[in-house]
């Protein structure tokens, strides 16, 4: 089971989470113009990373608020939880694609935000 | 329903080839579905110069790790065909292979707890009366004569309200499938290559002409891409996206017991699948952990919540003792249906997105993504798998009949 710093709540248990996929997904800025090509990428495609990955989680049984987390998806380490909107942290020896390998923060360590995906919804 | 020993292996099984420079066809994936691919290749279509590549040893990720579920009351007619058609085959394959991999159709019920499981069961039953599928609508106490070590009383939580029932589902030694396919696969020539990762394709503009691989590179005409949790990681590195997720998905099974339960019973609901081994050990498993992971390994909330729905159906189990537990990682569609067809990578082919439940689907996977290899186009039972649904619309949305919420 994971253990989960609620920005606002504290280290809680999994359980008391839920997951909401990949983070910085931005809405179609023009709607009205996308083909279907580009509906399917928005609606139906994610990013399936095997390494750092930036995703969604919201504290449900808790503040019920939604924040970011930056999480290794081969070893489940951990090694980021940033706020809704702010771009996704630099993490030392990463690059912004998150493969997999090289050195993550501890929780709660101080972050760069140099990231260029910025904060869109 | 039990046997005493499990059938004798032949003394031959596969020769452990080193990788030859090229081949006519390269399946990627050494799991149930490339090995029934690889067979039907070279039973139906003539293609014997070919390869699987296995990154570890055969048959060793969700294909050693599944509970062995075989049924085909799927809702929708497409699904329902393929998984009817795969079900039909199983029917078949212990001659046809020459190796008894006990198939043992003893039933499956799907239990239904709410009056929305109630009625969406009966439709589900309909359904499947249409399209030939052998299914049956159970009132409680006709679930109590055929699985009497089920709490069928009325005050539990979530009280058993009648079930679907598929009498010609069952269970099959997986194991013992791979293999089976495997020395046929042999004997037909086919290469099985295994400790050999593709970590790279070679393409000549938007063709693929061949794998890099941790034993060096291959040309090759054809890739086949059956590597279910890790398709879309293969796909990146081929240049296209696929709809798919990767998620963990846990089972276990108890200690040995008498032979108690005759059939199989599954709770969508209460979400808990439990069925009894050929050897006697019950066989559990549940839900997909909720986040994407690659770790071979589940959420121990997971077990205890499944646990708990066991025990509550079956309590006689109270006392029965975790053996072990074990995860798979399983690529989910956001439909609950397998993708089996084209990429936008000239000769490259894809079948990924089995999800939960690729285990039955495996001899229709392997027909299918074999027909779709040899021949460029997809087979009539893979089209509406295509992955161009996805941007038409036309979605086969099978959560309901899934089983497994995910
Ligand atoms: C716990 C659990 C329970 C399940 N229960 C059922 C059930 O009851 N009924 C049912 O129908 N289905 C069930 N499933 C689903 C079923 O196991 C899968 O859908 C099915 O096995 C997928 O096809 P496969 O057998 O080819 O996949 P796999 O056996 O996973 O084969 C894919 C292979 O590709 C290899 N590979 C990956 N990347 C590379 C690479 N780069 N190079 C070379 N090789 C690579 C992997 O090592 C793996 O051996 C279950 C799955 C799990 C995890
Ligand atoms: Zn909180």
């Amino acid at each position: 089971m994971l253990l989960i710093s609620c920005p606002n709540c504290g280290p809680r248990d999994e359980t008391e989470f839920h997951y909401g996929g990949q983070a910085h997904v931005p809405y179609p800025e023009n709607p009205n113009d996308l083909t279907d090509r580009e509906w399917a990428e928005y609606l139906f495609y994610r990013e399936n990373t095997k390494g750092t990955f930036a995703e969604r989680w919201v504290h449900s049984t808790g503040c019920r608020q939604w924040f970011n987390m930056l999480r290794d998806t081969v070893s489940y380490d951990i090694h980021s939880i940033y706020a809704m909107g702010s771009p996704r942290p630099d993490i030392a020896g990463q690059s912004a694609q998150g493969q997999a390998g090289g050195p993550g923060l501890a929780p709660g360590a101080p972050t760069t935000t140099t990231s260029p995906e910025g904060a869109q919804k | 329903m039990s046997v005493d020993h499990l059938p004798e292996h032949p003394d031959f099984l596969w020769r452990n080839p080193e990788p030859k420079k090229s081949y006519d066809a390269v399946i990627v994936g050494g799991g149930g579905h490339g090995l029934a691919t690889a067979y039907f290749l070279a039973k139906n279509h003539g293609m014997t110069n070919i390869a699987i590549l296995e990154k570890g040893w055969l048959a060793g990720g969700n294909m050693a790790r599944n509970t062995t579920i075989i049924r085909s009351n799927y809702l929708w007619d497409e699904s329902a065909a393929i998984y009817e058609h795969a079900l039909k085959l199983w029917e078949i394959l212990p001659e046809e292979l020459e190796y008894d991999f006990l198939f043992s159709q003893r039933g499956v019920m799907n239990l239904a707890h709410t009056l929305g499981d109630v009625r969406e069961s009966m439709r589900r039953v309909g359904a499947n009366r249409l399209n030939g599928v052998d299914a049956e609508w159970l009132e409680p106490d006709q679930v109590k004569e055929l699985c009497p070590i089920l709490n069928t009383s009325d005050n539990i939580r979530y009280p058993v309200m009648g079930a679907t029932y598929q009498p010609r589902a069952g269970i099959a030694k997986h194991d013992h499938v791979a293999w089976a396919f495997a020395r046929k696969c042999d004997e037909l020539g086919v290469d099985i290559i295994q400790n050999c990762e593709v970590t790279g394709f070679i393409k000549d503009g938007n063709r693929v002409t061949g794998v890099k691989t941790t034993r060096g590179t291959i040309n090759t005409e054809k890739v086949g891409l059956a590597a279910a949790g890790h398709s879309s990681v293969l796909a990146e590195m081929a240049g296209f996206r696929l709809p798919i997720q990767s998620h963990p998905l846990q089972a276990l099974v108890s200690e040995l017991h008498e032979p108690v339960h005759p059939t199989v019973v599954m709770s969508n609901h209460v979400h808990v699948y439990v069925s009894q081994a050929h050897k006697g050990e019950l066989v559990m498993g549940a839900g997909v952990d909720s986040y994407n992971g690659y770790g071979q390994r589940g959420s121990f909330h997971v077990i205890e919540e499944q646990m708990a729905a066991a025990v509550e159906l079956f309590p006689i189990f109270a006392r029965a003792h975790v053996l072990r537990t074990w995860g798979g990682i399983v690529d989910t569609t956001l439909d609950a249906s397998p993708i089996v067809g084209v990429t936008p990578v000239e000769n490259m082919f894809v079948n990924c997105g089995w999800g939960t439940g690729g285990f039955k689907g495996t001899p229709a996977a392997g027909l299918t993504f074999a027909h779709t290899i040899a021949t460029g186009a997809p087979h009539e039972l893979n089209a509406p798998f295509a992955l161009e649904r996805f941007e038409t619309g036309a979605l086969i949305d099978e959560h309901g009949a899934a089983a497994v919420a995910h």
